[in-house]
Parts: structure tokens; sequence; C-alpha cells
């Protein structure tokens, strides 16, 4: 059933990558619960651009869950409290009347804020160049079925292959760690035979090129997993921490 | 060095010292249980571990254990802050499924390393110091760890004290085991909730072994 919420929000403002930032608290009336989140801060922008003041800067593109966008710290949690699900996918029900929300951008060293709550996550691309791909020229379309693949290979890559990259992994973190995101990449690859070549040249670089980002050192605590709004499992740490280790004791 | 220059080297040294010192607590607690049913036989292995040279080598090699996992510890604990950033979340908040102890290591770590800095005061100065030194320390014999046993735990402040320090090394390795494994790749989606569970079985066994004594003494046990 539909009802309206009247919500105090402490919004992280800050002008620049060098400014000083600051909380700021604003209140908006009559948010339906059917709203989405990201609606419920355009409702505010709209608000704020109305009364002449800077809107409130937040990075978001598809509203669908999909491209991984956006990106916020809200309650104490990336994404929200709600899970297995990206910010644009919250919903206003989640919230009830009267509640303050806390809304931070993601913090981490190797993620600066550039404005208000974009964070600039190019680290993550960095990432990927440095290794995240195949190389090789496959050619045409092969018959389907020409190189037999497991159920439980395909699977555990598609289940890899499902992260959007979007950061909740390393801002959930107290370690600052991105182990979760370059995991589901390894082994998204390392499982199926076009990317299992490179597998050992792709996580040797790919992990040179995290620590050299300013990322921290895994402790296995399982906030990231807890908090991927993909499920993707830290098992896939496991995985690439055995592709790590063979590729060293190989060389 | 990938050892030292890369994140999963790093952890590598702290699974491997770790799985070490697990390894060690595992035949410290059998051999300690031998005084519940013998104080002689509990002598008979404080004389064995006295100062002999395969003893003396065995303390020394455990002893680097220690220091390794003491100042990896310490060093990626750093590195992690450091990685965290400069500004800190305002809200925070412990996630369904997230232990408690697998976020608090490091503190559960200085706790641990405290009560054994008054351990190793009450026991091996007394003891295997006393041996190697030739300056009797405490008021038996080097090797009559049944009486500095009694002598201890007959005091229940102290009793009360090693029962801390004991709970907080089962929380340091209801997360330690399962996570060592974990950081040398040997893990999957079907062995995580498993080794989870041994885990949390095999720190409550090694600790009950250990607790027993305190425990036991506490209400009165004398070994004979």
């Amino acid at each position: 059933m539909e009802k309206s919420l009247n919500l105090t929000l402490k919004v992280w403002r800050q002008a620049g990558p060098k400014a000083k930032g600051s909380f700021e608290t604003y209140k908006v009336e009559n948010i339906s619960t059917d709203a989405s989140f990201l609606e419920m801060i355009d409702i505010l922008n709209e608000k704020l651009i109305g009364d002449h003041k800077e809107p409130i800067a937040f990075d978001h593109d598809c509203r669908e869950g999909i491209c991984g966008m956006c990106s916020m710290y809200i309650n104490g949690h990336p994404h929200g409290p709600d899970g297995e699900i990206t910010t644009c996918q919250l919903h206003m029900r989640n919230f009830s009347d009267g509640e303050t929300i806390t809304i931070e951008p993601w913090r981490s060293a190797a993620f600066p804020v550039i404005k208000d709550l974009m964070v600039d996550r190019s680290a993550y691309d960095k990432i990927i160049q440095a290794g995240g791909y195949v190389s090789i020229n496959t050619g045409g379309t092969p018959d389907a079925n020409a190189i037999p693949i497991s159920k439980v290979n395909a699977d555990e890559a598609m289940d890899a292959a499902s992260c959007i990259g979007c950061g909740a992994c390393a801002a959930a973190c107290k370690n600052g760690s991105a182990m979760l995101f370059v995991s589901a990449k390894v082994s998204q690859l390392a499982l199926l035979p076009q990317g299992r070549v490179e597998a050992a040249h792709r996580a040797k670089a790919m992990i040179a090129k995290m620590d050299e980002l300013g990322f921290g050192n895994c402790t296995n605590t399982g906030a990231c997993e807890a908090e991927c709004p993909k499920n993707v499992s830290i098992s896939h740490i496991a995985r690439m921490n055995r592709e790590f280790l063979g590729a060293k004791f190989k060389d | 060095m990938w050892l030292i220059d890369s994140s999963i080297g790093r952890k590598v040294i702290m699974s491997v010292s770790g799985i070490f010192l697990i390894l060690f607590l595992t035949f410290h607690s059998i051999m300690n249980v031998t005084v519940l049913f013998s104080g002689e036989a509990y002598n008979a292995v404080c004389e064995f571990l006295g100062a002999n040279w395969y003893a003396v080598v065995g303390s020394m090699v455990l002893a680097a254990g220690f220091v390794v996992h003491i100042i990896y510890a310490l060093y990626l604990s750093i590195l992690n802050y450091k990685a965290r950033g400069t500004n800190r979340y305002a809200v925070t908040k412990r996630q369904e499924g997230v232990k408690w102890a697998s976020k608090n290591m490091l503190i559960l770590g200085g706790v641990i390393f405290g009560f054994m800095a008054l351990h190793l005061f009450q026991f091996w100065y007394k003891m295997q110091y006393a041996e190697l030194s030739g300056v009797p320390t405490g008021d038996f014999h080097p090797a009559d760890g049944t009486a500095f046993i009694i002598q201890l735990f007959s005091q229940p402040l102290y009793c009360v004290l090693y029962i801390v320090w004991l709970a907080a090394l089962w929380f340091h390795l209801t997360h330690g085991v399962w996570s060592a494994l974990q950081s040398i790749g040997l893990n999957n989606k079907t062995w995580l909730p498993r080794l989870k569970c041994f885990a949390n079985i095999y720190s409550t066994f090694i600790i009950l072994l250990f607790i027993a004594i305190p425990v036991l003494f506490l209400f009165g046990f004398r070994p004979m």
C-alpha cells in the first residue's frame, strides 16, 4: 500500500576533490514508499535547484541494476540496507516515516571523491586494463559444444561474470581491499577455455595493478560478499589466491 | 620478493605462520591435559622439553613464528588502515553473516599477546629459562611443572585471567583457522561452510583442553 514519508537526510557535500567536505541536513516531505531512492534524491535536487542552490552530485546511469554506476553508502551499507540490490533498485518502503538517513560517498583511498557523492572508480578500469581480457583472436563463432565445458564451471563463471564493478566490495571492506572484484574477473575468465590460456599471467598482472593502486589486503571478513549487489561469493577469492600462488611457484 | 610486495604474498605469510602456531597450540593443549591425569606424567613432559637441544631449537623456531605473525599483522594493519583513506564513514554497520572476530583480529591478537607475556613470565621464565641460565627463578625445581601449576592456579584471580585469555584466543582461532586456508587458496563454494564449521569445532576443542585446567582448579581440583 502506498504511503508517504517525511525524512531527514544527512548528505555528504564536497565541492571538489581537494575541498573539505561536510554533512548537510535536508528535509524531504511526502515521499511515496513506491519511489526509488534515486527518485527521492531527484525530488530533493529539484527543490534545491528551485531554491537556486547547488544540486547534489551523484553517479547513476541505467537505473536497473546493471551498469554499476550508482554508489551511495546509505545508513552504513553500500547500496543501502536491502540485500542484493544496487542503490537504484532500493525503494523508499525500506525506510520508516521520520527516519534520519545518512548518505555518504564510497570512502576508500583508491576511490577519491570527485564531488559530493561521486567518486572516481577508474582504479577498477585500470585493473581490468592490466589483464581482465582475452587477447587471442577467437575467430568466427565455433560450433556449439565443440569444446565441452562442465555445468559446474559454466555456472561458476556466470556467477563471477555477474559482477558489475560498482565498487561496493572495496567500499564495505574495513581494509579497503578490492579482492572480490578482482577475483570475480580472474575467475570468470580462468574457468573457461578461452581465458584459461592466459590465466596465470592475468592473475599476476591484475593483482600487481590492484596493489599498486593502493587497495588494502584481504582479511577474509566477508563484508564484501554480504554487501555485493550481485552476491558474488568469496570462494572466487580463494580461486584467485590459488591461481596467483600457482603462477608464482611456477616462476 | 612477491611474499613481501604483493598483498596475496603477505597474506600467505600470515596464513602459514598462523597454521604453524595453530599446530603449536594443538601440541601444547594436549601436553597440558596430562596434568589432569597425573602430575608425575606432566613433570616427565616438562623434563623432556627442558634445556635439551631439540627443545631449545623448537622454542627458537616457535618464537620466530610468533615474531613473523605479529610483525606481519602490524604491517598489514597499517597498510589496510591507509587503504581506507583519510575520511572515515560516519555510520558503519556490521553486515549479517560477518563475524565480530573477523573484524577485530588485531585487537584480539593484542589481548592474546599481553596475556602471553604474563604467561611466559609465570611459566617459561621459571622453567626453561631457569634451566638454561642455571639461575633458579621460581620456587620449585624448573622441571616441576605440576608444582608451578598448583602454585599459580591456587589463586582464583589467575584462573579467571587465564579463562579470559583463552576466550580471546577462541575468538581469534574461529576466524583464523578457516581464514588461513582461504588465504592459501584451499577453499571453494562447497568447502567454505564446511571449513567455517571445522574452524569452530577445532578451536573449541583446543580451547576446551586448555581451559579445563583453570576451570577445574577454580572448582577445587588438584592434580595427584
